[in-house]
């Protein structure tokens, strides 16, 4: 029952987007294309469920029991910037396909705060190992339904004719208010 | 003359907010107030000029394939010292920004500034820089959080302007952090134009 819970409120009530402002980057950046947008949201789903198990171990193995928690920032940063240049290299050799959706997203995720964020959220919560990854999943789930219906409404907005002033970010930015609106009306169900 | 540019280029011309459109997360996400978006802004100000000030001082000694790792090294570490300061002399402050002072570390305007400004320029430069950046970068959160709390709650900086309860809601909560700093941002590109 918990796991649903942390699904439903990952996903649809704490959106990570929407509702908690965490890689509002790539959202901008690359959901001009419903394609890319798909292909971003697939590699973030992978990196960030790697990323919180990897952090989780290191947290509970090594940062607390040497008590030094506070290298927490510092220690997950450099982690997730290895653990990205590392699936990047397996992945080309392992599988050049996959390599082929998702490579040229993966150096942007590095700096993407929605793979930080989930990571340092799950210590934060005190999940446990199992609770933290269906946690970073569902968030992924949620990254990407956010993503794949912003870059529909953008590929639309292309079309439409759009007050001089408002054009491009303005006009996004607004759109995603209206997105962020209507994904306030799930609150409530937790 | 020209450490005159360096330092206001950050304010209107390369607002790394309104013009940049870099470190959106913080810009959305603590704006609900002009107070939170002002500490926000001063303690990425001074990530920002402390990360300069070191990456500019080191630049000749890192190789070249590891500078991006050793830029968020340094990086990080500041924020730590930001992070560990304002707990214990901000507690309140502390609490509302939460988990957005950590992710100072992965601010594009941070390493953005690192890689593009610092580890090329003289170290007097790389501080005037970092300092006009994040004061720009202060102005900007500033000014989105006291229009949010202005329309929110009819309040700018805690002082009430008109009565709370006819403000709309809605521009504390998330959907009106993103409608807001769209009609900004239109409002500064026609600024810019005229």
């Amino acid at each position: 029952m918990q796991y649903i819970i942390i699904i439903i409120s990952a996903i649809f009530v704490n959106n990570i987007v929407l509702a908690q402002f965490l890689g509002i980057c790539p959202f901008l950046g690359v959901s001009k294309k419903t394609s890319t947008a798909i292909g971003m949201a697939g590699a973030v789903a992978f990196v960030m469920t790697l990323a919180t198990i990897v952090t989780y171990l290191i947290q509970y193995n090594i940062l607390v029991p040497l008590n030094v928690a506070y290298l927490q920032t510092i220690s997950f940063i450099l982690v997730i910037a290895a653990l990205v240049q590392l699936v990047e290299i397996i992945l080309k050799k392992v599988s050049p396909a996959l390599y082929q959706a998702l490579g040229v997203f993966l150096p942007l995720i590095t700096t993407n705060c929605a793979i930080l964020g989930v990571a340092i959220l799950t210590i934060q919560k005190d999940f446990n190992l199992m609770e933290g990854v269906v946690y970073a999943i569902s968030t992924a789930i949620g990254f990407g339904l956010a993503l794949v219906i912003f870059a529909g409404l953008r590929e639309h907005l292309d079309l439409m004719n759009v007050p001089k002033g408002l054009k491009g970010t303005p006009i996004a930015l607004i759109t995603a208010g209206i997105l962020a609106m209507a994904f306030m009306g799930f609150s409530g169900i937790v | 003359m020209n450490q005159m540019k360096n330092f206001t280029k950050g304010f209107l011309k390369e607002n790394p907010v309104f013009v940049l459109l870099l470190g959106m997360c913080p810009t959305l996400g603590v704006t609900s107030s002009a107070i939170n978006g002002m500490g926000m802004g001063l303690a990425t100000t001074f990530v920002l000029v402390m990360a300069n000030f070191v990456v500019s001082l080191v630049k000749s000694g890192i190789p070249d394939k590891v500078r991006i790792p050793s830029f968020i090294v340094i990086i990080a570490t500041f924020v730590t010292i930001v992070q560990l300061t304002m707990q214990a002399y901000l507690p309140s402050l502390y609490e509302s920004l939460g988990l957005f002072i950590p992710l100072i570390v992965v601010n594009c305007i941070v390493l953005g500034r690192a890689e593009a400004f610092a580890s090329k320029n003289t170290v007097w430069s790389s501080i005037v820089d970092g300092l006009g950046m994040g004061l720009g970068f202060t102005f900007a959160l500033t000014l989105l959080g006291a229009v949010r709390e202005f329309l929110g709650s009819g309040k700018v900086f805690g002082l009430t302007i008109y009565p709370e309860h006819y403000g709309s809601l809605i521009f504390v909560l998330a959907p009106g952090a993103f409608i807001a700093l769209g009609y900004l941002i239109a409002l500064i590109n026609k600024l810019k134009k005229a």
